[in-house]
């Protein structure tokens, strides 16, 4: 499918591909867009747009208020998914949605899938929605090229990755630990051993996140997964320093 | 793959994948407790020695005769070991982490009781503990927390989103991701992800069962109405289960009417018009939530029923037209209990005085040879604060005043 082909093709050139978020709406969409061009301009390989939820679940602190923040601030759905087509119409790389299931459920698993694939949306990543729930929703989304995005955990079983695999398409995204987004990652022998297992899974190419932080996380998981994604620590950095600061660290992270 | 976990449209496992090994295991360990008549043993064993089960049934002769309709009994779970029918359910889950080799429980709270019941089976099964707790619900019932630390638990004040106690479930989420392989998450009611609603159901199905026999043995006949409080809906469905088959029998569901329905403030799920199907915190129900589908803020007097979903089970029978759907609002809370203490000497929890409402609107439409049943879920005096506080009472609120001199001279 096209976002799979994209990776794989920009793969061919790097050693490591690079997969950023935000959360829509926080602080504001002025800043987003700011924070946007600095990572298309810094080379990032693709976005992670975050529709915000007030239960995110699977989020830890820095992204969870960064929900509450934007939903408390007035943001709606409507405005995010106007924000993805502008995102979409004004640059090349692949823009991707990621939300909670009950925000894609109240709009319409439908109606939610077109809208996406109208605007060009290139991939949709759900944490809550397991492929055995929903209806048939990666089928739907694949129909209309979006792709659906499944996640792979370190408990998950060999025969379960595979059986994950038939679902998705564009990438398979690897939490690279238990728990929560936000915290370090440590990356020894057990997760070496667990990216090996979804090497021998899919043929898609892998994303790993969780705990993604510095250069030195990115050049750890070089030539062992396709893409890293970098999440809670540009919302920090955006909070702590503005917006101007992404550019920078996203040349540091690809060692630029 | 398989779709099970469902009630009707609702309820299902909603669930981040670094769970899904976690709920296999669960739903093993469940069923196989489910199909072995030495665990239910074992359970009714524990629940008469180290709790206080079967709970009496009273006949509340007093509010029978002020009302002069139909005869109101009371199901006491109030008499459970830790004054609430959450032990029901948390003894049943401590069982079942044994039986799967861990170690180590965390729950969420919203009025403490589960906490403090949650924090009692680890101090005796000897696991770890840690309560998830929202902010608001620590201020509400701070009593419950100082139980829960005495005994061991380690008590998390939760500052995110409402601050209650979608919140705290949130949170228990969030560890539970962590640490499953050490870790149960002790669900406090009948809702979250397959099998929680069915689980605790069965757990609590023992107040159903027991009121049923006592009903007969006293009154002669089962009787015509049942009352419950609805929060998620445990204690709803631990009476109503045994009496879905019986027609004569009508269920009725008591919800948190908060100021009042029209006012947008209260935590009605199914008998407003607030709430819309809806999946969060791991399961489909019915939510109140706005039209984009962000949770809304819920309002309750009592922090047990200040809760965005339901049980989906509830939620299906709903549907069904099984259970009828009442609020109760907060005044009309503080007045049934007022009523209660006076008439009949016993204190129901803020949550549990929700049915008490309902039960004394109908009761006098009907027959005094009728028997009505209320489940009085927990009981008030954890609620000393909030109540003393409702009813504005003088001297009281004198000894709070002194009390805090001493501690802020010392």
């Amino acid at each position: 499918m096209q976002l799979e082909a994209y990776l794989k093709e920009r793969k061919q050139q790097k050693e490591i591909l690079l997969m950023t978020h935000i959360v829509l709406g926080y602080p504001s969409f002025d800043t987003n867009r700011e924070v946007i061009k600095q990572m298309v301009d810094n080379g990032v390989d693709c976005i992670e747009l975050q529709i915000p939820f007030s239960e995110p679940m699977a989020d830890g602190p820095v992204i969870l208020k960064a929900n509450q923040d934007s939903i408390s601030g007035g943001t709606t759905i409507k405005e995010c998914l106007e924000f993805g087509a502008e995102m979409v119409r004004t640059y090349s790389i692949p823009f991707l949605y990621m939300t909670y299931f009950n925000i894609v459920f109240k709009y319409g698993e439908v109606e939610f899938i077109s809208k996406a694939a109208d605007s060009g949306i290139a991939g949709l990543i759900i944490p809550d929605l397991p492929p055995e729930e929903g209806d048939n929703f990666a089928e739907k989304a694949r129909a209309q090229n979006v792709a659906p995005i499944l996640i792979y955990a370190p408990t998950t079983s060999d025969q379960r990755m595979q059986e994950l695999d038939k679902y998705g398409a564009g990438f398979i995204y690897c939490t690279a630990r238990k728990g929560v987004t936000g915290k370090q990652s440590e990356f020894g022998a057990d997760f070496f051993a667990y990216l090996a297992r979804c090497r021998q899974a899919t043929t898609k190419p892998l994303a790993v996140g969780f705990g993604i932080q510095s250069r030195n996380d990115v050049q750890e998981i070089t030539g062992k997964a396709d893409m890293a994604v970098v999440g809670s620590r540009t919302i920090t950095l955006v909070d702590q320093e503005g917006s101007d600061k992404v550019g920078p660290f996203i040349r540091e992270l690809l060692g630029n | 793959m398989s779709k099970k976990g469902y009630y009707g449209r609702w309820g299902g496992k909603f669930i981040p994948e670094v769970l899904h090994q976690t709920f296999e295991e669960l739903e093993k360990a469940y069923q196989a407790a489910r199909n072995d008549e030495s665990f239910w043993q074992e359970y009714l064993e524990l629940m008469s020695t180290y709790s206080c089960r079967p709970t009496p049934l009273t006949h509340a002769e007093n509010l029978s005769k002020h009302f002069g309709g139909a005869q109101i009994y009371i199901k006491r779970e109030d008499l459970n070991h830790t004054g609430a029918h959450k032990a029901n359910n948390v003894m049943g889950q401590g069982l079942l982490v044994k039986r799967m080799g861990k170690t180590r429980v965390i729950a969420e709270t919203g009025a403490g009781q589960h906490g403090v019941a949650t924090a009692t089976m680890a101090a005796k099964f000897g696991f770890e503990c840690t309560i998830y707790m929202g902010e608001e619900d620590v201020m509400r019932q701070r009593p419950n927390v100082f139980w829960m630390e005495k005994m061991g638990a380690t008590v998390v004040p939760v500052q995110d989103g409402s601050k209650t106690l979608k919140d705290a479930i949130n949170e228990a989420f969030r560890d539970w991701v962590s640490n499953m392989d050490t870790t149960h998450y002790v669900f406090g009611t009948a809702c979250g992800p397959s099998p929680f609603p069915e689980m605790v159901s069965w757990f609590q199905s023992i107040i159903g069962g027991e009121a049923a026999e006592q009903i007969v043995t006293q009154h002669g006949s089962l009787p015509k109405r049942i009352y419950a409080c609805v929060g998620g809906g445990s204690n709803a469905m631990g009476i109503f289960g045994r009496f879905l088959k019986e027609d004569q029998t009508d269920l009725v569901g008591v919800e948190a009417g908060g100021y009042g329905l029209e006012t947008g403030k209260h935590a009605a799920r199914l008998c407003g018009v607030d709430a819309s199907p809806g999946v969060a915190q791991g399961y489909k129900t019915m939510f109140l939530q706005n039209d984009d589908g962000q949770m809304r803020h819920t309002h309750s007097v009592s922090a047990g029923l200040d809760y965005v979903g339901v049980s989906p089970i509830l939620s299906d029978l709903n549907d069904q037209g099984l259970v009828r759907f009442e609020a109760a609002t907060d005044d009309e809370v503080m007045e049934a209990l007022d009523l209660t203490m006076k008439k009949e000497g016993i204190i129901p929890a803020l949550e549990s005085a929700h049915a008490f409402v309902q039960a004394f609107k109908e009761a006098p439409t009907m027959d005094t040879k009728d028997a009505i049943i209320i489940n009085m879920s927990g009981r008030g005096d954890k609620d000393i604060f909030t109540i003393a506080n409702a009813f504005d009472d003088p001297s009281w609120k004198e000894f709070i005043i002194e009390r805090g001199k001493t501690y802020s001279s010392s």
